[in-house]
């Protein structure tokens, strides 16, 4: 199932990373898919990207909302919460596991043989700030004398813009390194942060930082696509503790908004069948035979 | 014998919610401006320029 789902996040990268002609055009994809979201956090701003990012879209809605409704533009961002809205209510966090670039990223990362330690627990809260203030807040309320806001997510923080945007176009159009700052160096240290992290933690940017994961976590108890624990058989062996790579412990909270659905601990922990992938609450694999081998991620 | 779990109504119905919403976008004309905004460069949101 590992397996599987390592080709999963490889093919659905290369999907939305698709437009392979940007070194010789020297921009960016400007194709009609650029009106699909990406389930996961992918910077449209990437040469390569083939769809639009969904917190770049948020934000960019945030940010030119006053303006808009001042010149009566209803642009009320229906289509971009009603996509992230669509995918959230139906797979939750399962894609922060299976379809997004960056998680892929920072898991290929973590197999640098090194040191591991944990993610503490408080830390996963600061994500929710993050959504809510610089996703939703910040754009909105600090505006210029036009009514336009900036994309405080994007400008100041995101990592996946500088790896996927920042860098490639740097390398691709010569003229912008001269606008260089303080500001770029800011994200690129960031990215440096968050990689070196990943190398010793198990995916720390999605465990305390990502906006997009934070608002599917809003989804973790109404998804439709979710595990689901059978108390009657669980044991108590704590097996699934030890192989979740979000640190959540899955049979004291079955609900825990951490889950990204990867399924290590049904697969590869639970010798008792009390872990099932759940659809509507109906289980898909109730009564499968596994074998389990149990590896321990800190 | 094993017991028959209920099928869950809230996932389908905040589905459902979303779905509408993601229509009312696509009919109000959201699309072509999400088009618009992706298929520019925004040197800002990578903390370039």
């Amino acid at each position: 199932m590992e397996l599987a789902r390592k080709w999963v996040q490889l093919v659905i990268a290369m999907l939305t990373n698709g437009y392979w002609g940007f070194p010789v055009t020297k921009t960016i994809y400007q194709g009609p898919l650029k009106v699909v979201c990406s389930p996961g956090l992918n910077c449209y701003s990437c040469p390569a990207a083939t769809t639009y990012c969904p917190l770049g879209a948020l934000q960019q809605l945030m940010m030119t909302l006053r303006f808009n409704l001042e010149n009566a533009q209803y642009f009320l961002g229906w289509y971009v919460l009603g996509c992230i809205g669509v995918v959230g209510a139906f797979l939750g966090r399962l894609v922060c596991g299976w379809a997004c670039p960056f998680g892929f990223f920072q898991e290929l990362l973590h197999k640098i043989p090194s040191r591991k330690f944990a993610v503490p627990r408080p830390l996963r809260y600061i994500k929710f700030g993050l959504l809510l203030f610089f996703v939703f807040l910040l754009p909105l309320l600090v505006v210029n004398d036009f009514g336009l806001g900036n994309p405080w997510f994007c400008k100041y923080i995101c990592p996946a813009g500088t790896l996927e945007a920042g860098l490639p176009l740097l390398w691709l159009q010569p003229d912008l390194r001269k606008t260089v700052g303080l500001l770029f160096y800011n994200k690129l240290a960031i990215l440096v942060f968050f990689m070196g992290w990943s190398v010793v933690a198990s995916r720390p940017f999605c465990r305390v930082a990502c906006p997009l994961g934070a608002f599917y976590a809003l989804f973790t108890r109404v998804r439709l696509v979710k595990l689901q624990l059978d108390q009657e058989k669980c044991t108590r062996c704590e097996a699934c503790h030890h192989v979740c790579p979000m640190g959540v412990k899955f049979n004291e909270s079955p609900d825990d908004f951490e889950c990204i659905t990867c399924l290590a601990c049904m697969d590869r922990a639970c010798k008792f069948d009390a872990i099932s992938l759940t659809v509507g609450g109906i289980p898909l694999r109730a009564g499968d035979v596994r074998k389990p081998v149990a590896t321990k991620i800190p | 014998m094993r017991k028959k779990k209920p099928l869950q109504k809230l996932p389908f119905i905040v589905l459902m919610f979303f779905l509408i919403l993601f229509l009312a976008g696509v009919i109000s004309g959201e699309p072509s401006r999400v088009l618009e905004q992706s298929w520019q460069i925004c040197l800002s949101c990578i903390g370039i320029g």
